[in-house]
């Protein structure tokens, strides 16, 4: 078990390590001229080659990527071209609450939609709700989240007024109903056909044939093996959808005006702020490997087969 | 050795199986197994499943590496062959599988897939349609099926195209593993019918894998009986299932109601085969025999020779030949 | 007969007959089953009606999509309402909805075509690669699909874009980079237990070469995934490039897409909503044909896994 842990961590690491010398390659070869870039369209050529050897654009790669790499360590993410003075550390800690409410909102609705459906539809497959319930998870994996969000707008905040139409304020719940339910849609749509396969799957199995027969009352076959059963897979999955959630989600923080990482990456991304892009880039990605090792962890903790089986 | 088409010396083959998450046992599929095979003879091996029988033949045709031993072909010792040389060598030893469903390429013609054979013995595009024809006659199959994708063909007519493919390259040894298994028993009887017409006009030498005796009885001209991992008695077809020697080969003959020889002890064999990663001491086989003495749960019998061409590892069955009493009488 | 305790052949008779049979008739039994399916035959024909329009644009469109038409907007200098002049109305440049529209299919389709056959070939190769070689070939090409995969790869690309300059070239290549991982993995796991197939060692022990099993005998049956999830990633890359486009960097403008119909119309949803609903719906119908088409040749490459997830 141990001997497991550590190597799925040293792989861990090693995706890590891949992730941020995929962002040092993109930053590096990025055409626009850092020096240029922080010293303004102003400067004097003198003031831009020095300030390039300020950040020490004129070493070698290598020496550039070590101290990089070595910045990294110290958990320093570098200086904002654009942002006078910030560094890129605290413009993310500033950025990352929104995200984390709108990505624990998202996942918070992925399971009160996704689960409950796919389990009912399981149970009375072919009626009208499986069917309603299927069509409708179709509906929401095709649905492109930025027109789903800009219906909600012009439905509930802007016809009816029932909630705010962008930006954040107090209380933040209310500012987030919407974003995190356009956020929650498609993967509650995928989560409901999940479950339902995994019930159908178990309520066929032998044993609740058998806890039939002992009499066991339905309510109790339903709480005791069938949503465990059908649980596991889901929450590997909404554990990894939550890691994706927290690097920022671009395009629906954008459409809400929530200034989270996402936010914060499409606005360096438009003033060509490398540092911020390559930080906000790694952050996203750092959070979904690290996501991924926790879920692994735990998910083998409770149950043993389970990394055997699926090694297969 | 020279006169040898196969010779196999001490060939072992270990397997790493996990045990949970952390942990592994090494399993010895083949333990220090010899064999030998001369040109135009079946050898038969027999054994339960888990006895390392296919492990044999998989580690003879290169798809699965030997831990130790060699195996010598000819007079190449073709153990270690890699690359252009092993595919040369490949030519040389056929295998026909078990599974008639799986051993065909179910996207393939029959055409095709013989023509496949063709090809790797370099036989010119021009010439394969002819040939593809002889060698279905030559496993009594019509040319029509040629066109025909093996989804479209019987067990026993899938078996035969397997048995075509392999004689089209035209091998030294055939490895048949478990090659009839999966037939009915009229058309079983068919297939080894045929293999045995192919050997006497080829020449060619079978090894004969079959947990099936009766099928051994009836093509093998000797037979290597097998228990975990290694040869347990070893001997010529009709002398072994006249008079088996291994308390458990007659476990096994007696299991077969047809071939049971007379005046053999029906003798029942009780129990699962040891799990091959945690075998007992001694004799692997001493908590199923009925015959077990003290030395048997602490000593390894060797394969001894008792007599011409016959060779038993058991402590019970060797003493009763190298005593003066057993001596003195005649066997048979 | 069966005289010692043996399970290795109690099994094998009969187990892949069915698939075996079907693979030469696949075409007729696509055929059967569209036949009864309502459902999967609406989709299917809803994608053909999309490659004909989109091919045949310049004669099915009714106007110019580019042409800002002097009448095409209201006194007030407003798009015009659906009618019969302007079907789906006009936007706010005065331009033709309808056409715009049917010239966006033209994108979203090549560019979802493009990009998947892109990312399919990427990912085959990966994943037949690792699959077949194993070993440290394996490892590296796999946690080399980890990074990939783990990178927020949307945010990424906007980067890429963002510094390249938009362009249909530069889209295709960022949604491709996108979707192999996922491809690369599936076929990789199919490719391990291909290589376990008697047929395939066979051709090894007959002394067939590496490239040459690899090509006939492991490719060919990877047609059903690669045909199932190039139709599902067909779905995906539209989505994506569609959020290039409302980000203002997929698609150079003036071309027409319908994620950029939807990000221009958002500003004057309140007072022409026609500019949100026809790209919405366009788009929409679009990704769920192809969804749906997706499921449909997921039962029938593989009728054992009916009833399966996703």
């Amino acid at each position: 078990m141990i001997g497991w842990v550590a190597r799925r961590f040293a792989q861990m690491v090693l995706v890590v390590f891949g992730v941020v010398t995929l962002a040092f390659v993109f930053a590096y070869l990025v055409p626009a001229n850092p020096a240029r870039m922080v010293a303004g369209p102003q400067a004097s050529p003198q003031a831009v080659a020095s300030i390039a050897r300020q950040l020490g654009l004129d070493r070698s790669v290598w020496s550039q990527y070590l101290s990089f790499l070595g910045r990294l360590l110290h958990g320093n993410l570098g200086v904002s071209f654009v942002l006078q003075g910030r560094t890129v550390a605290s413009e993310i800690a500033t950025a990352l609450p929104y995200t984390a409410a709108l990505a624990l909102g998202g996942v918070l609705w992925e399971i009160v939609l996704g689960i409950p459906v796919g389990v009912i539809a399981a149970y009375r497959p072919r009626s009208v709700i499986d069917r309603v319930a299927t069509f409708g998870a179709l509906l929401g994996l095709s649905a492109p989240p930025f027109w789903l969000g800009l219906m909600l707008i012009y439905f509930l905040a802007y016809k009816v007024s029932l909630f705010p139409i962008n930006g954040v304020g107090h209380p933040l719940i209310w500012y987030l109903i919407l974003p995190s339910f356009t956020l929650g849609v498609g993967g509650a749509a995928f989560y409901s056909r999940m479950v339902r396969t995994t019930v159908r799957q178990v309520l066929r199995s032998p044993f609740i044939e058998f806890a039939r027969l002992k009499g066991m009352p339905e309510r109790t076959i339903l709480g005791r093996h069938v949503i465990r059963h059908a649980l596991l897979p889901v929450v590997t999955m909404l554990g990894m959808d939550l890691g994706y959630f927290l690097g920022g989600v671009l395009i629906i923080e954008s459409i809400f005006g929530i200034p989270g990482v996402g936010q914060l990456a499409y606005a360096s991304i438009a003033t060509i702020d490398i540092p911020m892009i390559t930080g906000t880039v790694m952050v996203a990605a750092v959070f979904m490997v690290l996501m991924n090792f926790i879920v692994d962890v735990t998910y083998t903790l409770i149950d043993p087969r389970v990394r055997l089986r699926r090694g297969r | 050795m020279s006169d040898a088409a196969l010779a196999v010396r001490g060939l072992t083959v270990h397997f790493r199986v996990r045990r949970g998450l952390v942990g592994s046992r090494v399993v010895r599929a083949v333990d220090g197994v010899d064999l030998a095979l001369g040109p135009g003879e079946t050898l038969g091996v027999a054994g339960e499943s888990g006895s390392g029988k296919s492990t044999i033949a998989r580690s003879l045709v290169h798809l699965t590496r030997p831990n130790g031993g060699t195996i010598t072909l000819g007079e190449t010792d073709v153990t270690s062959l890699r690359g252009a040389a092993l595919r040369r060598y490949r030519r040389r030893m056929q295998m026909v599988y078990q599974d008639p469903y799986d051993s065909l390429d179910p996207r393939m013609t029959v055409r095709d897939a013989i023509g496949e054979a063709l090809a790797v013995r370099g036989l010119s595009r021009d010439r394969r349609p002819g040939e593809v024809a002889r060698l279905l006659s030559r496993v009594n199959l019509p040319d029509a099926l040629a066109a025909r994708y093996p989804g479209q063909l019987s067990g026993g007519q899938r078996q035969r195209v397997s048995i075509a493919r392999a004689l089209a390259v035209e091998p030294d040894v055939i490895i048949c593993d478990e090659a009839v298994a999966a037939l009915d028993v009229s058309i079983r009887a068919q297939v080894l019918n045929l293999l045995k017409d192919i050997q006497r006009d080829t020449g060619v030498a079978y090894l004969f894998i079959s947990h099936d005796l009766s099928t051994l009885r009836f093509v093998a001209d000797r037979v290597a009986i097998m228990y975990v991992g290694r040869v347990v008695e070893h001997g010529p077809s009709l002398e072994l299932f006249a008079e088996p020697l291994h308390p458990y080969t007659r476990a096994l003959i007696a299991a077969v109601p047809s071939v049971t020889a007379r005046g053999t002890k029906r003798l029942h064999l009780a129990g699962e085969p040891p799990d091959p990663a945690n075998p007992p001491t001694g004799c692997p086989f001493h908590p199923r025999c009925p015959e077990a003495i003290d030395e048997c749960r602490r000593v390894r019998p060797e394969l001894t020779v008792v007599g011409p061409g016959r060779s038993v590892a058991c402590h019970v069955a060797v003493r009763s030949f190298r005593s003066p009493r057993s001596a003195a009488e005649p066997s048979r | 007969m069966i005289s010692i305790p043996e399970s290795e052949a109690a099994a094998v008779v009969g187990v892949g007959e069915t698939a075996a049979l079907a693979e030469p008739r696949l075409w007729r039994r696509a055929l059967r089953s569209l036949a009864h399916d309502p459902v999967a035959l609406l989709s299917v024909l809803f994608i053909l009606l999309l490659v004909v329009v989109a091919l045949f644009a310049p004669w099915i469109a009714p106007h110019n999509p580019l042409e800002q038409f002097p009448n095409g907007l209201s006194d007030v200098g407003a798009p015009v309402a659906p009618g019969a002049r302007f079907w789906l109305g006009t936007d706010q440049a005065g331009r033709d909805v309808l056409s715009r529209l049917i010239y966006g299919a033209r994108v979203s389709l090549l560019v979802g075509v493009v990009a998947t056959g892109l990312a399919s070939a990427i990912g085959v190769v990966v994943g037949t690669v690792a699959g077949y070689a194993g070993g440290i070939v394996d490892s590296v090409l796999m946690r080399v699909t980890d990074t990939v995969l783990s990178f927020p790869i949307l945010l990424f690309c906007i980067a890429l874009i963002a510094v390249t300059g938009p362009s249909t070239r530069n889209v295709v290549l960022v949604i491709a980079f996108a979707y192999w991982t996922y491809l690369a993995r599936v076929v990789r796991s199919q490719v391990l237990s291909l290589k376990e197939r008697e047929f395939v060692n066979a051709a090894r022990t007959l002394g067939v070469r590496h490239a040459t099993i690899v090509r006939r005998h492991v490719l060919p049956h990877l047609w059903p995934t690669i045909i199932v999830y190039g139709t599902l990633g067909i779905a995906t890359s539209i989505l994506i490039e569609a959020s290039l486009s409302f980000l203002g960097i997929g698609v150079p403008l003036p071309q027409a897409s319908w994620g950029e119909m939807i990000s221009e119309g958002q500003q004057y949803f309140q007072t022409a909503p026609w500019l949100l609903v026809a790209p919405g719906v366009a788009l929409i119908l679009t990704v769920l044909a192809f969804n749906l088409a997706g499921d449909w040749l997921t039962d029938l490459m593989d009728p054992a896994e009916r009833e399966g997830g996703r």
